[in-house]
Formats: C-alpha cells, structure tokens, sequence
C-alpha cells in the first residue's frame, strides 16, 4: 500500500517572532526547501500594501491572503474559514494535496489565538492539529526588544522551535547574551541559528519528542533553576516578568490529582501560564507520559514510548507571566499529588490500553 | 449530544482524551473510565471541599456540582468544572491563594 497522500491529521505550524525579526525571510527560504515543499502557507497581510506578499514567493495557489491585518484580534474567524477553504479545496482535488499549513503571523500577534483556533473549531480539530510554533529572534535587536515588549517575550515563551536571525550582522557578545536571555524565558526549546550553514529546515518542523525530553533531560538543560526576572531597557523591573522554571517531581504523580490541580490553575491563571510542559511518571504506568499547555489549552497528552534514560523523576516546565513561583511549587506540593487514601485496587498497575498494547 | 443540556458535540477535554494512536488516556474500557470517574469525584471532593462545594458522578456521564444548601449545576468535564465552581460559591477558586496552600500544608503534616 502506498503512504496516504494526506495525513489524518494535518500539523499547522505557526510562525511567528517580532516585527522585523526576518520571520518572511524564514519563511521564503522554508518554502524553496523540498522538506516544505508540500506546506500551504497563510500569510498576514498587515498594513495596506501586503508588503509580506509581495516579498513571498513560489506559494501560488495554495495560497490564501488574511485580510483583516492583525491576527490576534479579528482573525480568529478567518483563520478558521482560510483553513477550511484550504482543507474543502483539497478535498475537491483544486489545489496540491499539502501535507502541512504554516500560518504566518504579524509581529505583534499573541500566538495564542491561533493555536486555540485549531483546538475549538469544530471541523478543524478533527482535520488539523497544532504542529511546531516557530519563533524568530533578531540577534541585532531581539535582546532590547525582549526588555521591552511583552508580546515578544510571549512569542519567545511559546516557541516550540526559537530561531535566532541575523547572527552575521550582530557582535558575538550581543548573540551570547541574547542566547541567555532567550535560554531564562524558553529553557527547553531547541534553538537554532538561521546563518549556521548546518542550519537544517526540517529541524524546525520535525516533532520528535525526544529533542525536547533530551532538553529536558540533560543536567545541563536546566538553564533556569534560577528566576529570571525582566528588566526594561534602562534597567527598571519589567512590568511583565516572564520566569520560567523546572519543577521536579520525585514521587509518581496521580493523573487525576494532577488533572484537578492543572486545570484549577489554567482557571484562574491560564493567561499568565504561558507553557507548561513536562514529562511525568503517571501513578501506574510504565511509560511516560508527555504534557504540553499553551495558556488555557492543554494539548492532548502522549504516552510516549520509553523514558530516555534511567532517570524517572518527572519533570515539569513553566514559563510563567508574573506568577509568583513560590507559590506555585507550593501549591502543586500541596494540591496536585494525591495524598488521600485509595484503595490498592482503585489503581490498575497497568491499564487496560497498556495490557492491550503490549499483547 | 447531551440529551439533558442540548450541548452538541462538548470540546474534548485533554484529561478525557478520545483513545488513539500515541495519546495518554483513560478513556479507552468501560472499566478504566469509570473507575477513572470515580476517583475524580473523590479527589476533586477533597479539594472541593474547601470551598463548601460536592460534587458526584451523574450517570457515568456528567457530574453534578452542589452547594452545601443544594444549589446545583451539571458539568460535562474537568474543563466546565471551575468556572462552574466559581459560579456557585461565589468567590475566585485560586489554587495560588496563600491562605488555601497554608491550609493544605497544615493537613499534610498533620
């Protein structure tokens, strides 16, 4: 039988990074790698001249312009309507059987609303999924605009993938301190250079796994023990302070206790839980289980196949926007592991999906 | 649809994941969802609790939040489960609130 043609669930990537952080110039030399040669792209047409579309290339007629400028407020609706338009004409055979949609974004668009586009829309979240947020950082500007802005902070936080442009116009010192910097608010995000002649296209849309539990793995990819706290340009406490931090977990973690407590906090604090992600040992289970939330939304948890090493503790990111981090260690200590008596039977060692998978 | 609210096709809610390929849930038997169900309703009471709330399983299908003078609303999913119990008893469920966590460390060393 040969490969389907169309995947069950198409990946939608979104790119995005600050105004002029080189996301179009990205993304045209995405679109001429043959690793995207079969994405369709949406592209943002922000300001009366498209300027974006005039510079993109070589998307023809799987391309659909967003009218409405800004995508974090209007676009909600179109998004979801270009998409579906894109998936109908698939269907009908009028345009290329694509295998993935990237989405542009303006540079000051909250990715947020994109990505819970593709989870509540009724039609779209059985045919498309969120694949990788790729975000670009201007290594020439990036690190003032990281002190200064807050969307750019949560572009930076969001990231699956963090692209740092323009490396060859900027000094060393500025790329390292920036890599820092970036490293304080995205701890585990693979990053990537845009002039690193091994820089490869396919890293930035490849899912695998076991890139970010490696991150999260190594001893030193715990780049935040630390807190980082924002400081403005001129060296004032940032109104916004984007913290990330590793909370390790020893004991096996009830899935439903964990379950109560994460979606309580998404509650109340949901916007300002920029990511949480984390790998944990699941009470009873044997093999790990992945998270991955995004302000309200939490993605739909993956058993993964193997824990990547003999270490079993659980370890969670959060990246967090002016939460206080104390507090939040305390109250998963407090809340979130089951303490409660069960009785030994209310567990299953193993599940019945587990016994079914392993016969 | 549920036929008692009229709610078409619910959001699927992560912790209820629909069983596929490579996702982690406990969706999948009939045994393992409700004995899933089951151990919600006993943690989410003791957390509940705190602030006068119950809450039970319906059917095998919804929950049933209630008040401690009966007033009651039913909930597809952990998703509805907080807002709805912000609804009924009145004031912000927080699980950052200092006061809420000192509570809890108190009970755990007792």
């Amino acid at each position: 039988m040969t490969e389907p043609q169309v995947p069950l669930l198409t990946p939608i990537n979104l790119l995005t990074g600050f105004l002029g952080s080189g996301k179009t110039t990205l993304l045209a030399r995405l679109l001429a790698d043959p690793a995207l040669s079969d994405a369709a792209v949406l592209i943002n047409e922000f300001g009366e001249v498209g300027l974006d579309h005039h510079l993109v290339e070589r998307i023809d007629d799987t391309m659909v312009l967003l009218q409405s400028g800004c995508l974090c407020c209007t676009v909600r609706g179109e998004l979801a309507d270009a998409i579906k338009d894109l998936h109908s004409k698939r269907e009908r055979g009028l345009v290329p059987p694509f295998r993935r949609i990237v989405v542009e974004s303006t540079g000051l668009a909250d990715p947020f609303p994109v990505l819970s586009t593709i989870k509540s829309d009724s039609v779209l979240r059985h045919h498309f999924r969120p694949g990788n947020v790729i975000t670009t950082v201007d290594a020439v500007n990036g690190l003032s605009q990281l002190g200064t802005y807050v969307e750019s902070n949560r572009q930076a936080a969001v990231a699956d993938r963090l692209v740092i442009t323009k490396v060859d116009l900027a000094p060393a010192g500025d790329v390292v301190s920036l890599v820092e910097k970036l490293r304080g608010i995205n701890p585990d995000a693979p990053l990537l250079t845009a002039t690193d002649p091994s820089f490869d296209v396919a890293d930035l849309v490849d899912e695998n796994l076991s890139l970010r539990a490696a991150a999260l793995q190594s001893s030193s990819g715990f780049y935040c023990e630390a807190p980082v706290q924002l400081t403005t340009a001129e060296g004032a406490v940032h109104q916004s302070a984007v913290t990330s931090f590793v909370m390790t977990v020893e004991r096996a973690i009830d899935w439903t206790a964990f379950g109560i407590w994460l979606t309580m906090l998404l509650n109340r604090h949901g916007e300002k839980v920029l990511r949480v992600k984390g790998i944990l040992n699941i009470a009873g289970e044997e093999r790990p289980v992945a998270i991955h939330g995004v302000q309200h939304l939490v993605h739909t948890p993956v058993h993964m196949e193997r824990w990547p090493d003999e270490d079993r503790r659980s370890r969670i990111v959060f990246i967090v926007d002016g939460l206080d981090v104390g507090l939040l260690k305390r109250s998963f200590e407090a809340f979130a592991l089951d303490r409660s008596p069960a009785e030994a039977a209310a567990v299953p060692k193993r599940s019945l999906q587990e016994r079914q998978s392993s016969s | 649809m549920c036929s008692l609210c009229g709610v078409l096709g619910g959001n699927e809610h992560w912790a209820d994941a629909v069983a596929r390929p490579g996702v982690y849930t406990r969706n999948v038997e009939r045994i393992d969802r409700r004995r899933e169900r089951a151990n919600r309703v006993r943690i989410a009471n003791a957390m509940l609790a705190r602030f006068g709330l119950t809450i039970s399983d319906w059917q095998g299908a919804s929950f049933v939040l209630s008040t401690r003078t009966g007033k009651s609303e039913i909930i597809e999913d952990l998703g509805h489960l907080w807002p709805a119990a912000e609804r009924l008893c009145g004031r912000p469920c927080d699980p950052l609130d200092p006061t809420l966590i000192v509570a809890a460390e108190v009970a755990i060393d007792d």
